[in-house]
């Protein structure tokens, strides 16, 4: 079973390849990791896919923890969340009846249709990893050319009294980070 | 105040309370060695920059400060590589701060350009490639702080040229900003009255004292609980000096060379309290077969330790004092009558075992070497061992008393730390009597450092024990690999002669009696000495016993001979 963990981490160079060095150190198995900007400045949000069969979420999440860099850990896999994977597919378009069937599948399942030539089409698509999986075999049978994913990203749903106490927590965090003038977190 | 970056790194070590620091020059770190004098802070001038980290690191045990060892960029860099992975292992809080090509080549293989930061990554609690000088102290700050604070470590300020050179306003950093983020964890009631409920219902506890009992100062508060609850105390390697090994309640050290009554009695305990300790391999032996009928009770300061080798009943995450000052109060005065008579009767069986329970004529065993050396000293020695068979007689023979230091390379198990880490004891501890055990082996990775040891003076005392071999790997050959003795046998110099060329006198003691002698003009002598004792390379006398084979159960020990033999053990570990 996989389990999601959000990491938010100062805005620093070098965060990505601590991360990384842990779970390679300590030999964690990572599904995805994702990384990007969020709405602070100075703050990026990890999104940590983990295969709790293999490895303990709990044990990677107060590693995660210990990194000087890293301001707060939360595993939201119990907790109602949206979570999301961006795929782009290039697909062969061999004849008129395979792009309409192309056109089909990504009408039915709300895909964009980003890029279209003669002989391909590109398809992009928001949606949980079982939908894209779906539509990924749904066209591999007119040749995918190309495919990549981002991996998932994820976000709990409405404001939870923990999430309030997370955003407090960063917050005060980030205001330390900007009074001290350094990095320094913990 | 204007200042350059070299100048506001010594200025922010001096407020930092920094009096020496360990180190050697080099192309990439000159412009801050350059005006050290007017900050009044002393240089160590060591020979490899190994010794530099190990010597921080022997100052922060041995004063609970924070040491600091600066090397050049590139070789001077990675030189230092072994011991901040001590430190790290060790819970040791060093600051090494190393110089950096400059900023315009950085990342273009320049001459002594060597990634150090990212080459220290996983052996650092952090580190920090400083590439602007209005962050210098900020960050230097902050070093120190995340290097003391929690479980200390390790932190490497990586420092380029042209940033050492550049010059800025200084304004000192804020302390209150790093401050207010460095509580430490304390306990949860609800899981320390788990915990005391365990304690009261206990009929055979155990007590595992780690270095967590020394780091968080809570000696007297473990000293009250083992008191009231009449629980008896193993120690970790490094938990020694947590408890006074005079008291009725001590067990000894635990563990693969442990005193044999301390791993029996935590095999057949009914509850363990490890405090402040990780249940490192060479403690536990087999995990999967470690003290099966225990509940285990586990406080520490570090999260990640909780649950990660042995599976516990209660894991508590907290600053040890606060949780075992609370636990005093909170649990029953005890009485443990029939455990206690138990462990009395393996305490007497265990000392029978013990060699230096026996008059051996005409040979000189280890642990009468460091038994005189406890007698001569009077247990208030500061010891530091090298690692191997003397780290191990040192650690089972000196009854290091409670508050007093023993350092060692516990957790990386680093031969060549014995020298360099005393350097940094003896600096500070200025008044204590510093002894180094070492073996042949550890001794010749770090023999410069006796050039250390004489240009600054210093009057420590080293036991060399010799075997003429690489003791604990010839004792595993013996014991697991048929008697191969493959690369263990040194053909090593005239030790007195070498010591004595540096300066230093030096004597050899081949008998008890000469050893004893030698070990009293050591002590009564004011400066440096070495004492060489020449020890069996084979034979039963060789061996550190009691032994628990890698991957054993803990009390399935390989104990010496009830009589003293000539030949080799070879089968008995099987």
């Amino acid at each position: 079973m996989n389990r999601t963990l959000i990491a938010t981490v100062a805005d620093c160079p070098g965060v990505l390849n601590r991360v990384a060095s842990l779970f390679r150190r300590r030999a964690y198995n990572i599904e995805s990791l994702t990384v990007g900007h969020t709405e602070k400045n100075g703050v990026s949000r990890m999104t940590i896919v983990v295969d709790s069969r293999r490895t303990d979420a709990g044990k990677v999440a107060r590693n995660l923890e210990k990194l000087i860099d890293v301001l707060h850990v939360e595993d939201i896999t119990d907790r109602p969340a949206i979570l999301h994977d961006l795929a782009l597919i290039k697909v062969r378009i061999r004849d008129r009846v395979a792009r309409s069937e192309i056109l089909r599948i990504a009408d039915s399942f709300q895909a964009r249709l980003v890029d279209m030539c003669p002989s391909t089409a590109m398809v992009e698509l928001v949606g949980s990893e079982r939908k894209i999986d779906t539509v990924v075999e749904a066209l591999r049978s007119h040749g995918i050319l190309e495919m990549v994913r981002t991996g998932r990203v994820a976000m709990v749903r409405g404001v939870s009294e923990n999430e309030v106490e997370a955003m407090a927590s960063t917050e005060q965090r980030m205001s330390m980070w900007e009074e001290g003038g350094n990095q320094w977190q913990e | 105040m204007q200042m350059t970056g070299a100048e506001i790194v010594w200025e922010m070590l001096r407020r930092e309370g920094v009096e020496v620091v360990f180190g050697i020059p080099g192309g990439g770190i000159m412009h801050t060695y350059h005006p050290r004098k007017e900050f009044g802070i002393h240089h160590v001038l060591v020979r490899h920059e190994q010794s530099a980290a190990h010597a921080a690191d022997g100052y922060a045990r041995a004063s609970g400060k924070v040491g600091v060892a600066i090397a050049t960029s590139g070789p001077g860099a990675t030189n230092l590589v072994t011991g901040i992975a001590t430190a790290m292992m060790d819970s040791s809080p060093i600051v090494c701060i190393t110089g950096q090509v400059s900023t315009s080549v950085l990342g273009s293989d320049a001459f002594q350009e060597a990634d150090i930061t990212g080459i220290t990554l996983p052996i650092t609690k952090h580190n920090y490639l400083v590439t602007d000088v209005n962050e210098l102290a900020a960050t230097i700050r902050d070093a120190f702080q995340i290097a003391r604070s929690g479980r200390p470590g390790p932190v490497l300020v990586d420092l380029p040229s042209d940033v050492q050179k550049a010059v800025t306003e200084f304004v000192p950093p804020m302390e209150e900003a790093m401050d207010s983020g460095q509580s430490l964890p304390v306990y949860d009631q609800e899981a320390l009255d788990r915990a005391i409920e365990l304690i009261n219902r206990a009929h055979r506890p155990v007590i595992l004292a780690g270095q967590g009992v020394l780091q968080s100062g809570a000696q007297h508060a473990l000293a009250a609980f083992a008191d009231k609850t009449q629980t008896p105390v193993a120690v970790t390697l490094l938990g020694k000096g947590s408890f006074s090994p005079s008291h009725s309640l001590y067990l000894g050290m635990m563990g693969m060379h442990g005193h044999a009554v301390a791993n029996q009695a935590i095999q057949d305990a009914d509850l363990l309290i490890a405090l402040g300790m990780r249940f490192d391999d060479r403690v536990t032996g087999n995990p999967e077969m470690y003290a099966l009928q225990a509940r285990k009770i586990h406080i520490d300061i570090d999260a990640t330790e909780l649950n990660k080798v042995i599976p516990t009943d209660v894991a508590i995450l907290s600053d040890l004092r606060p949780a075992l000052t609370a636990m005093v109060d909170a649990v029953s005065p005890r009485q443990h009558g029939a455990w206690g008579e138990r462990i009395e009767g393996w305490r007497t069986r265990s000392r029978e075992m013990e060699t230096l329970h026996h008059q051996l004529k005409d040979s000189l065993p280890a642990p009468h070497i460091i038994n005189e050396i406890f007698s001569a000293t009077d247990g208030q020695a500061v010891i530091v061992t090298d690692v191997g068979q003397n780290q191990m007689w040192a650690a089972q023979y000196y009854a290091t008393e409670c508050d007093r230091p023993f350092l060692s390379s516990g957790g990386l198990g680093t031969m060549g730390f014995g020298l360099p880490a005393a350097i940094g004891a003896q600096f500070a501890r200025p008044g204590d009597e510093v002894w180094v055990i070492v073996g042949d082996g550890g001794f010749q990775m770090s023999l410069p450092e006796l050039a250390t040891l004489v240009q600054e003076k210093l009057p420590i005392r080293i036991a060399l024990i010799n075997n003429r071999c690489l003791g604990m790997v010839r004792q595993w050959q013996t014991m697991f690999y048929d008697s191969n003795y493959e690369a263990t046998d040194l053909l090593n110099p005239d030790f007195v002669k070498l010591t004595e060329a540096y300066g230093i006198p030096a004597l050899r003691a081949t008998t008890l009696d000469s050893a004893r002698e030698a070990i009293s003009e050591a002590h009564a002598n004011r400066g440096p000495m070495l004492v060489e004792f020449e020890v069996a390379r084979d034979g039963e006398l060789s061996h550190v016993y009691p032994m628990v084979p890698a991957g054993a159960a803990l009390d399935a020990m390989i104990h010496r001979s009830p009589a003293p033999v000539a030949s080799v053990a070879g089968g008995r570990a099987s």
